[in-house]
């Protein structure tokens, strides 16, 4: 028994030295943490729990059968964040370069698995050098089991994946399918093909870090919804984004106790939108100053800048915000910013978390770039997420609301609960000038009657009315009211109960 | 009384204005350009009229459009503030032709003083001492080198129509002279359009001393003490307080009759303000007058008590002035701070932009009365624009003491929040913790001697580190401690469990990379933070949704400003701004190890901060250049402003010529 107890401790030891004194170093002079010390930055102070520590892989092939490590590459288990259980894998690139054997698959599904049952998020940690190639297809296998269960997971429990050093090759599509994929700056990268590959086959001399570093996917492909400076400052951010996101889809989002006033006014809200049409403002102002203590979570802040998402609190409990951002392209939708916005909104729809639009929108971006790219399906993807969502959902028009954009951001039609709209608010077809151009063809030679009937038109439109009058619009409010009134909507839409009709599932153009 | 003044300025001069005239009972009428439809200034007025477009030449300037608006309203005065039209002797003029009082001193003054040249002859006549010096403009070069030597060096070339520092030479080198003469007497031509310059002796540390005048149509002209305004910033005043520490009893005496004595040559009006430069050995010379209200007259009105605007008004009516010489006394200290949009970090340019935060000092806080007086005109979501003078207020402090002056100065910046627009209070403070300035020892030269041309607000130096870090681990535990109430419910509205954690009160503050140990805990209703082997105990109503941190740190009150930042805390205090993280003990060991990274190096890259016009490049191509050189010169807001080196190098390549107009973040050149 004494003996048992000491092997215990040995075989312990053992789990914990990782791939050994030499590739800890060796992974601390990258600037990178170890699997095991990034688990205790991301958890609360002794609470994880670890499971398979003694696992081991049973590859015999290739001289693998000399070559143990407890654990096999990946420490799993599960623990708290602020008191609240999460699931956690974290990938040691220590051992076997993080590569993901059979054993290190069913050590993910197995907390995956679990998470399930309890109803609780999963947070990969990934830094892995791709598939254990010494165990071929079983090896793939494994991949798949994960995949399956990323998938089945979906929509239950959220999943987050955090990639702190290589993810390539298939390895990729784990993260792909989880929520939400978060970087750290120079120290990962992810592709499905690598620089090597990539030269060999369309002789393109590229980098890790164009192909698929931090930069290129939070500003080129969107992959990515954030990348931090550091494996430090990572983890810390990890905590204060779990802390916005609800258990599982059986719970609605938590609420963090505040003194920022419900009703606080906001009077330089009412000079925020220019007088100008065409000048454009910073609508991250207007967010931060109706969320509780200016605190907004911004996702994927450096991709598709023309619409802004991200998490913030009202009376402390989660809401999510879309914004047309006028700073960038006007504001306008183009295939980039509704892809961005539907995944967005399908996220907050999956987990019980209310939806807040603010509308600044001029149109769908022109151009045959945009059309040929597919526009008409990518934009459909914002229109198909905001109407099927059944979470409350709050509409503030700002100003511009023109033709198909103003239907796909939040309109009442499309069943939003609540729309609001500003004093500045213009909601139309399109723009006066453009329109006018169509209705009166037969006078555009005459510039001075153009003027006029652009006056006209400006004078039925630019006010928000008209569309008051057919109720497509619940009320008109002042600018620096807008915090209170929303969260009075939010309270009241609490006991909101919305049924979709019984279907499998909808078929979202992708 | 009248009945109604209207009010031909903007900001914070014309709401000052209307505060008065309202204590009065009197009618305030603003005037406005399109670009100040919902001012400060506007909303204050009773009454309100719209004067033109947002370039002052064709409102604030615009007398057709003013007299206009006179008309409209009946008003039966006219007060201009400071600028703009203040020192127009044909707008007085106008006015008294229209039979409306113009509320400051007659033309023919105006005009008099308005001559550079003229009004020091008119000095000398009176028995005023002005600078040595020739008033007379120089025929030309040959004659500037003889007077020079004459004189002796170091010597003034400056243009007789100048003013706001242009058009002025410093010559230290007789070898330079003629260069510098033909130098000047360009600019004074393409600046103002008079050619016209003249030659004085130029005073090695100088300060600036002003005497305020007031004088009444009966006669009777006093003086209220002197003004020491020599914290200036390219001729520009920055920092103003009265009394001076430098003048004596004596010298005010003498100034003061000689203001008298100056005014009454002019048969002076209203309130005015002579303006001297004194030497070290506490000689005093005439420099100008000016015929209006002073920007920085609220410190004259804190130590006697007299409202100036007030006092301008009963003169324009024509009532005699109620007190005499004896009467006045100069009580305590006042201190007034310009805050300007204007960014320290490069080079003090102007900044413009709207005002996303703006949040003035409190005036009192745990019933300890502050003395700050603010003279605002501004509300948080107005816009800094290029129209106008980039001063956004003036913060005003009084005390019994100097020193007490300069301490409610120092918390009420502290308390002063401003964001959007790049601001000097961070500079405000570095100053009035300056031991220099402290012990007084001014000249116009301070902050070009302490400071150089720029100020860099986290590299500031701190009197006591451990009180931020203290404060900040107090802040990071309330916010902390408001994550344990995180709640969270099923849809079926049970409150779903959660495990126990505790805090660890152990923590380790990281402050601009230096690494300080604490350890915070409750203390009946304070929060004790232990700094290394120095203890702190810390009362405050903190909640996270403030920016301003006020408490009591150690019995002692104390504001700072300190703003969540992602992972980090942006604290500022006194001048400092610092970067501040809280971390476990466990996270910051971690810390420590990491390799550092390597930022990527942008100084190489000289950026437009502002959109604006290149007018010249210092450099070519190839040439060798040292950290702080000037590399361009470029012109943003009607200004002019030099452009630095931040390190050493070469000139690798240069991407534009002048002339080039430039947008934000546009490049001009590289070094390598």
């Amino acid at each position: 028994m004494f003996d048992i107890i000491r092997q215990l401790e040995e075989r312990r030891a053992r789990a914990r030295a990782g791939g050994g004194k030499k590739r800890v170093e060796s992974q601390h002079a990258r600037g990178k943490l170890t699997a095991r010390e990034r688990i205790d930055l991301l958890l609360d102070p002794e609470s994880f729990e670890e499971w398979d520590m003694f696992v081991e892989h049973r590859s015999t092939d290739f001289g693998m059968d000399k070559s143990h490590i407890p654990g096999d590459g990946v420490v799993t288990g599960h623990g708290t964040i602020n008191g609240r259980t999460v699931f956690v894998y974290s990938q040691d690139f220590t051992v076997f370069g993080g590569s993901l054997s059979e054993t290190h698959a069913e050590k993910i599904c197995k907390i995956m698995d679990q998470a399930m049952k309890v109803g609780a998020p999963v947070i990969g940690l990934n830094d892995s050098g791709g598939a254990r190639i010494q165990e071929g297809v079983s090896s793939l296998a494994g991949y798949a089991e994960v995949f399956a269960r990323n998938v089945e997971a979906s929509g239950v429990v959220p999943q987050i994946s955090m990639i702190m050093g290589p993810c390539a090759g298939g390895a990729v599509y784990s993260p792909a399918t989880t929520d939400f994929v978060f970087m750290v700056k120079d120290t990962s990268y992810m592709f499905v093909t690598g620089p090597d590959v990539v030269k060999t086959v369309t002789h393109e001399d590229v980098t890790q870090e164009e192909l698929g570093g931090a930069t290129t996917h939070t500003t080129k492909s969107g992959v990515s919804d954030m990348a931090f400076e550091t494996d430090i400052d990572a983890l810390e951010q990890l905590r204060r984004f779990m802390d916005f996101l609800p258990a599982s889809n059986l719970e609605y989002p938590p609420v963090i106790p505040t003194d920022d006033p419900p009703n606080r006014q906001e009077p330089s809200l009412d000079s925020l939108v220019p007088e100008n049409p065409n000048e454009p403002y910073d609508v991250k102002e207007l967010i931060v100053k109706l969320l509780d203590e200016s605190d907004f979570f911004e996702l994927q802040p450096d991709y598709a800048k023309n619409i802004i998402i991200g998490y913030g609190r009202m009376e402390g409990s989660t809401v999510g915000i879309v914004a047309n951002q006028p700073m960038v392209l006007a504001g306008c939708l183009d295939i980039d910013a509704s892809v961005k916005a539907a995944r967005f909104i399908r996220f907050c729809d999956c987990f019980n978390i209310p939806i807040v639009m603010l509308v600044d929108v001029p149109g769908f971006l022109p151009g045959t770039q945009q059309e040929y790219a597919g526009l008409i399906r990518h934009g459909a993807k914002l229109l198909f997420a905001f109407a099927e969502a059944t979470v409350p959902k709050v509409t503030v028009i700002t100003r511009k609301a023109y033709g198909g954009a103003y239907i796909v951001m939040g309109s009442k039609h499309l069943r939003g609960d609540v729309n609001y709209a500003w004093p500045s608010a213009e909601i139309a077809v399109m723009g006066s000038k453009g329109a006018v151009e169509i209705i009166f063809r037969q006078d555009l030679d005459d510039a001075e009657k153009i003027k006029e009937r652009e006056q006209e038109y400006q004078d039925q439109f630019a006010n928000p009315f008209r569309v008051g009058a057919r109720g497509y619009i619940d009320d008109v409010i002042m600018p620096h009211n807008t915090r209170w009134r929303i969260i009075r909507s939010l309270r009241m839409l609490k006991t909101k109960k919305q049924e979709l009709p019984w279907k499998k599932h909808g078929n979202i153009p992708l | 009384m009248f009945k109604s003044i209207l009010v031909a300025n903007r900001g914070e001069i014309a709401c000052r204005i209307i505060r008065s005239a309202r204590r009065l009972g009197i009618k305030s009428i603003a005037v406005y350009s399109e670009a100040d439809r919902g001012a400060l200034h506007v909303d204050m007025a009773s009454d309100s009229v719209c004067i033109g477009p947002a370039q002052a030449s064709e409102s604030y300037l615009n007398m057709d459009a003013i007299i206009e608006a006179i008309e409209e309203t009946g008003a039966e005065a006219v007060h201009p503030g400071y600028g703009f039209l203040s020192e127009n002797a044909t707008f007085a003029e106008r006015l008294a032709a229209a039979d409306v009082t113009f509320i400051g001193p007659g033309p023919d003054a105006i005009r008099k003083m308005g001559d550079k040249i003229e009004s020091k002859k008119l000095a000398q006549a009176a028995g005023v001492p002005t600078v040595p010096g020739y008033s007379d403009p120089l025929s030309g070069a040959a004659e500037a080198k003889k007077l020079a030597g004459d004189i002796g060096y170091p010597v003034m070339l400056k243009a007789s129509a100048g003013g706001g520092g242009k058009g002025m030479r410093l010559v230290e080198d007789p070898a330079k002279i003629e260069d510098a003469f033909k130098s000047c007497v360009a600019e004074a031509e393409s600046s103002f359009g008079d050619g016209r310059v003249f030659i004085e002796k130029f005073i090695t540390t100088p300060r600036h001393i002003e005497i305020q005048v007031l004088a009444d149509s009966h006669g009777h002209t006093l003086h209220l003490g002197e003004r020491e305004c020599s914290i200036q910033r390219r001729h520009q005043k920055v920092i103003e307080e009265a009394p001076s520490p430098f003048v004596t009893e004596k010298m005010r005496a003498a100034m003061g009759e000689q203001a008298i004595a100056l005014s009454e040559a002019v048969d002076y009006v209203s309130a005015g303000t002579v303006e001297f430069i004194v030497d070290a050995d506490r000689n005093f010379y005439f420099l100008e007058m000016n015929t209006r209200l002073q920007v920085e007259h609220p410190v004259t009105e804190l130590v006697t008590g007299l409202d100036l605007v007030e006092q301008m008004i009963r003169i324009a009516y024509g009532e005699e002035l109620a007190f005499g010489q004896d009467d006045i006394r100069m009580e305590g200290w006042a201190m007034e701070s310009r805050i300007y949009a204007e960014d320290p970090m490069r080079g003090f340019l102007p900044s413009i932009g709207r005002l996303v935060r703006y949040r003035e000092p409190v005036t009192s806080a745990f019933g300890i009365t502050k003395n700050v007086r603010m003279d605002g005109g501004i509300n948080e979501g107005d816009e800094i624009n290029r129209f106008y003078d980039p001063m956004i207020a003036k913060l005003v402090t009084n005390g019994d003491t100097r020193e007490e002056a300069i301490r409610h100065m120092c918390w009420a910046l502290d308390e002063y929040y401003i964001r959007g627009v790049a601001n000097n209070l961070g500079f405000l403070s570095a100053v009035m913790h300056h031991p220099r300035f402290q012990r007084g020892e001014l000249s116009t030269n301070f902050i070009a001697d302490e400071f150089g041309e720029r100020f860099i607000p986290d590299q500031t130096e701190h009197k006591d580190l451990d009180l931020i870090v203290a404060v900040t681990g107090a802040v990071h535990r309330i916010a902390e401690g408001k994550l344990l109430g995180l709640q969270s419910r099923n849809l079926s509205g049970n409150i779903m469990s959660k495990q126990d954690i505790h805090l660890d009160d152990k923590k380790v503050v990281v402050l601009n990379g230096t690494f300080f140990p604490i350890v915070t805990s409750d203390a009946n209703g304070e929060i004790a933070v232990r700094v290394r082997d120095r203890n702190f105990r810390i009362e405050t109503d903190w909640s996270p949704r403030s920016p301003i941190f006020a408490g009591a740190v150690n019995g002692e009150p104390i504001s700072l400003q300190i703003e969540k930042e992602g992972s980090h805390y942006s604290v500022q205090h006194t001048g400092l701004t610092a970067h501040a993280r809280v971390m476990s003990p466990l996270a910051a060991e971690m810390l420590g190890r990491m390799p550092e990274k390597e930022a990527p190096d942008t100084s190489g890259q000289l950026t437009s901060p502002m959109p604006g016009l290149l007018v010249s490049l210092e450099v070519e191509e190839g040439q060798d250049v040292k950290i702080g050189e000037p590399l361009a010169v470029i012109e943003a807001m009607k200004m002019e402003n030099q452009l630095f080196a931040e390190r050493d190098g070469v000139v690798a390549k240069i991407h534009l010529t002048p002339g080039d107009s430039l947008d934000v973040g546009e490049l001009i050149l590289e070094l390598r």
